[in-house]
């Protein structure tokens, strides 16, 4: 069966759009598919270094794509996971060295070898953008719980909505629960009643994802994480799978639960 | 738009002109080019010049020739396409593009009708969505939200079936008549004729509102009820 294409994108920067690739990444190819994630942000890459695979790249996506090496060639395998592959972006060049024609070309060759192919895309909604949901069958929006990257958000999906590439599916990251019960921050609510498309997922903010990252071990390696359980479950929703959203209520302190508790009673 | 020359073409784009040389030698390329502008100053003055230069291997004297060529003869030339890489390269050093991406969906429209009657409304039955502007001489109904970061011109009245958070400016052309109704009028802005009122504060239960100039020449939003 040819992969499906899966973009990930957001409009605004610094939402989390390249951590998402990266534990999506993990959390597929640790149930056993075969996935290539592409660094779309060319000129700032960093995909690399949140896998953990920042020395082993040898070549990058602009080198298969003027034809200085093989596709495999720029795949770069995980330390750990022997179904995960990286084609690293170019860090010298620009967003210009690529086409959205480049892209189509270079992920139709991807299809037949993989069962996933995630795409990193850059921020904003210039060429890097384009290039990166030109290839996409699917696409993810990534927002935080704040009204400027939701505001992003909305841009984007429509656009999404103008390419006839669907409205996407939301992730909602760096949700913190004790700001949202005290009306701090945005609920998922408020997000999707603004951006009315599908919600695969909302992942906590926990501060493992920075650890993770800092170490090249994104955090849904770590069982223990609730960020980590976030992304294997949207990983499964991927996967066509019927998971319910966590309880993110229940991750506060012993006592704060306990208080919850008797306040419920 | 068409071609004319046996090694020159020239499209329209649609923002500029497509003009596309061959492999001839490079001089004599740059000298027919230059003289069919000159045979048609009119028509390429002010234009927005995109340039395939098939395999033509460029430098940056070739290329900052032709660009001062083209710019006295009121030419702008923004893209230069190449098969060679060496041309690409010098065409990006002069912060050229090297290529033409395809042109971007429609977000902002434009809507006009013939013979437009004081009656006509656009009826648009989705959201917009942030980034979206509507631009109408008539009416326009929305059968949806509109998003912050969406825009509604109308020379008419605008009514929202919906949430209204974005910007509407109805009665654009001056007509202090037209109304804004909304079934949740928290809009960042709205505007009727030439009164503008800044951001409503969103209510806990929306009630349907409706916004006009009222008596004292002021842009208010009342409640609206069936009596």
């Amino acid at each position: 069966m040819p992969a499906e294409v899966i973009t990930i994108t957001s409009g605004k920067g610094g939402v989390g759009k390249t951590t998402a690739v990266a534990n999506l990444a993990v959390a597929l190819a640790s149930s056993g598919s075969k996935v290539v994630c592409i660094d779309g942000d060319i000129g700032l890459r960093n995909l690399d270094v949140i896998l953990g695979l920042e020395n082993r790249i040898v070549y990058d996506i602009v080198d298969v794509i003027e034809g200085r090496c093989r596709l495999k060639q720029a795949m770069i395998r995980d330390k750990k996971l022997p179904e995960l592959y990286l084609i690293p972006a170019a860090q010298t060049r620009d967003k210009n060295a690529v086409s959205s024609a480049d892209m189509l070309r270079l992920i139709k060759d991807l299809r037949s070898m993989c069962e996933y192919v995630l795409i990193d895309s850059p921020a904003g909604i210039e060429r890097g953008f384009r290039n990166a949901i030109a290839p996409a069958d699917r696409v993810l929006i990534v927002t935080n719980p704040e009204v400027s990257a939701v505001r992003d958000a909305d841009r984007v999906i429509g656009i999404l909505e103008a390419e006839d590439k669907g409205p996407g599916s939301l992730i909602i990251n760096r949700l913190n629960p004790t700001l949202v019960r005290n009306k701090d921050m945005l609920s998922p609510e408020d997000v999707l009643d603004l951006l009315a498309i599908e919600l695969i997922g909302i992942v906590p903010e926990d501060e493992n994802v920075i650890i993770g990252s800092n170490r090249g071990a994104p955090v849904a390696y770590d069982p223990k994480s609730r960020a980590g359980q976030a992304f294997r479950n949207i990983a499964r929703r991927l996967k066509g799978e019927t998971v319910p959203f966590m309880d993110l209520e229940s991750q506060g302190s012993f006592w704060e639960r306990i208080q919850r508790l008797a306040g419920r009673k | 738009m068409a071609e004319t020359n046996s090694q020159i073409q020239i499209k329209g784009l649609r923002d500029g002109l497509l003009v596309s040389l061959d492999d001839a030698p490079w001089v004599e390329q740059r000298t027919a080019f230059l003289t069919q502008v000159d045979a048609q100053p009119d028509f390429f003055k002010g234009a927005r010049l995109a340039l395939d230069v098939a395999s033509q291997v460029l430098h940056v004297n070739d290329l900052v020739e032709l660009r001062d060529e083209l710019s006295d003869r009121g030419i702008f030339l923004w893209a230069v396409i190449s098969e060679s890489p060496t041309t690409e390269k010098t065409a990006q050093l002069l912060g050229l593009a090297t290529r033409i991406s395809k042109p971007r969906p429609e977000e902002s429209r434009q809507f006009s009708v013939e013979d437009l009657g004081e009656d006509t409304a656009l009826f648009l039955n989705r959201t917009l969505r942030s980034g979206t502007r509507i631009e109408f001489a008539g009416h326009v109904v929305v059968l949806g939200d509109v998003n912050p970061g969406g825009e509604i011109i109308a020379e008419g009245s605008v009514i929202i079936w919906g949430r209204l958070r974005g910007m509407v400016h109805a009665g654009s052309k001056g007509n202090r008549n037209a109304v804004i109704c909304a079934l949740d009028l928290s809009p960042t802005q709205l505007r009727i004729a030439d009164e503008a009122s800044a951001a409503l504060k969103p209510q806990q239960n929306p009630k349907p509102e409706i916004a006009r100039i009222n008596e004292n020449g002021k842009l208010q939003a009342e409640l609206w009820s069936a009596a």
